[in-house]
């Protein structure tokens, strides 16, 4: 932090324009929260801007943007809604890229348990947690999963919904709803589930989870280096250790 | 006019605010019958938990809430042993939040009427032989009556603008707990103005007008506890 202030202070002194370290307010899908905080740590280790992360559902951020929420880039958990933003003239469309192909975790806090598709009606009366289906790509791709399941009316009554996925985390974490869909990221390390017990529901249940970002604000330099920086390698590395994946033929 | 989903939420807000003023006025009046009469070192104390709502975000009143209902939690504890189960994301979860939210709105009306009212007229009913259940019931009461229509108004509208609790034990349950505070977020959200913009306008019309009973007809009358910003 003071080397932080030093470097500005100098950069300041020296006459500089402020234009080399810049300081970018970026949107984040609740999912990615985990992976953008420790993405900024190593960004800025690395450059001399600053990035200040707000963390909600993508569909909250998408009504912010349209009308002028002050956000320099949006990491969402769709393609969908940057793709309108960018469509609707809000963001930079040559930048919207894929970040990340998230997963989606039937999750339980209690250990060593063996979960699966089953549990969900096992849990007899239980409440099980999912993000928003209209505001929340991961509560979308729970929906799919249920429905893809034949349990879609079964289940009817049972769906509490959490504002975005780190709500729906929160309801089975405390251990206010028994079971949950969350991502995979939110509990696991290297793929691997860390905490509780997990079913990684097959990817061919729901539509792939394609994660998108893009710059809103051109002039922000910041914005423009830290999608930059999650392009490259180091980026992956870490993005591939909350447990996404990427196909590198989809642009 | 109202989609189907809105009048549903309307409904069930009606239902909760209902519910929980009834209840208030049952828990209210012996309190604020208590805090208007006792001289015990406990009314500062008592006073000062019922009014804790006023200035307490609604996120920390949600957040323990939370904690307290699930079922490790000492009234999920409860209720388990009960056979009742969590009581987090269900109606009857809104009740109890609700009750502890608006608290403080039906209780300082009631217990100002009551302390506005003096130990005079009970003396005298107790002078032509009125025991103490009969002079509350009889006189108390009846001369308190402003303080408890303006309580129930307070309670009941506190209650339907309730949102930050709700939101966070609620759950988002169509006719269970998603009242219309939570349906005119998630619709924003969504970005369905139109609709959104039905509930919202309903609820500027809603409350203005509990708010002209309240300032208004019954205001000449000098509803205590209601003196606040006149």
């Amino acid at each position: 932090m003071f080397t932080r202030v030093l470097s500005f202070s100098i950069l300041f002194a020296s006459g500089f324009a402020p234009a080399l370290a810049d300081e970018a307010r970026v949107a984040v899908a609740a999912n990615f929260s985990r992976s953008a905080e420790m993405l900024v740590e190593q960004f800025e280790l690395l450059q001399p801007h600053e990035i200040e992360l707000v963390f909600g559902s993508s569909a909250r951020f998408y009504a912010q943007v349209q009308n002028g929420a002050p956000f320099d880039a949006f990491l969402s958990a769709d393609r969908e809604k940057p793709q309108l933003l960018a469509e609707e003239g809000l963001a930079v469309a040559e930048s919207l890229r894929a970040y990340a192909i998230g997963r989606l975790v039937l999750w339980t806090a209690e250990p060593s348990l063996a979960i699966t598709g089953e549990s969900l009606t096992a849990n007899a009366g239980g409440k099980i947690a999912l993000a928003n289906p209209r505001l929340a790509p991961y509560g979308l791709a729970a929906r799919e999963a249920i429905d893809n399941l034949g349990l879609g009316e079964q289940l009817a009554d049972s769906l509490i919904m959490g504002e975005n996925i780190s709500q729906a985390y929160q309801f089975v974490a405390t251990g206010n709803a028994p079971l949950g869909f969350v991502a995979l990221s939110q509990v696991g390390r290297n793929g691997v589930i860390e905490q509780g017990s997990g079913w990684l529901v097959p990817a061919e249940l729901h539509s792939p989870i394609r994660q998108y970002a893009v710059l809103l604000n051109e002039e922000n330099a910041a914005a423009g280096a830290f999608l930059e920086f999650l392009r490259g390698p180091e980026a992956r590395r870490i993005i591939y250790s909350f447990g996404y994946t990427m196909d590198d033929a989809e642009p | 006019m109202f989609s189907p989903d809105n009048l549903q939420a309307i409904w069930l807000t009606l239902r909760l605010a209902t519910t929980a003023t009834l209840l208030l006025l049952l828990i209210g009046t012996p309190l604020a019958w208590w805090l208007s009469r006792t001289h015990s070192w406990l009314r500062g104390p008592v006073a000062a938990i019922v009014a804790l709502p006023l200035v307490l975000p609604p996120t920390v009143l949600g957040f323990y809430l939370l904690l307290a209902l699930a079922p490790a939690g000492p009234i999920g504890q409860l209720t388990g042993a009960l056979g009742l189960g969590s009581l987090a994301f269900t109606f009857e979860g809104l009740v109890i939040g609700s009750i502890l939210y608006s608290l403080p709105f039906v209780v300082q009306p009631i217990q100002n009427a009551f302390h506005a009212m003096g130990d005079g007229p009970l003396e005298v009913a107790a002078t032509f032989g009125a025991g103490p259940w009969r002079r509350f019931f009889t006189v108390a009461i009846p001369l308190a009556r402003p303080g408890f229509i303006s309580g129930s108004i307070l309670g009941f509208a506190h209650t339907v603008g309730e949102f930050g609790v709700v939101l966070m034990i609620g759950g988002n349950i169509p006719g269970e707990t998603r009242v219309v505070s939570v349906q005119i977020y998630e619709q924003v959200e969504a970005l369905q103005f139109g609709e959104a913009h039905w509930l919202a306008g309903a609820m500027v019309v809603f409350s203005f007008l509990v708010l002209l009973v309240v300032y208004g007809s019954i205001g000449r009358h000098a509803i205590p506890g209601m003196r606040f910003g006149s």
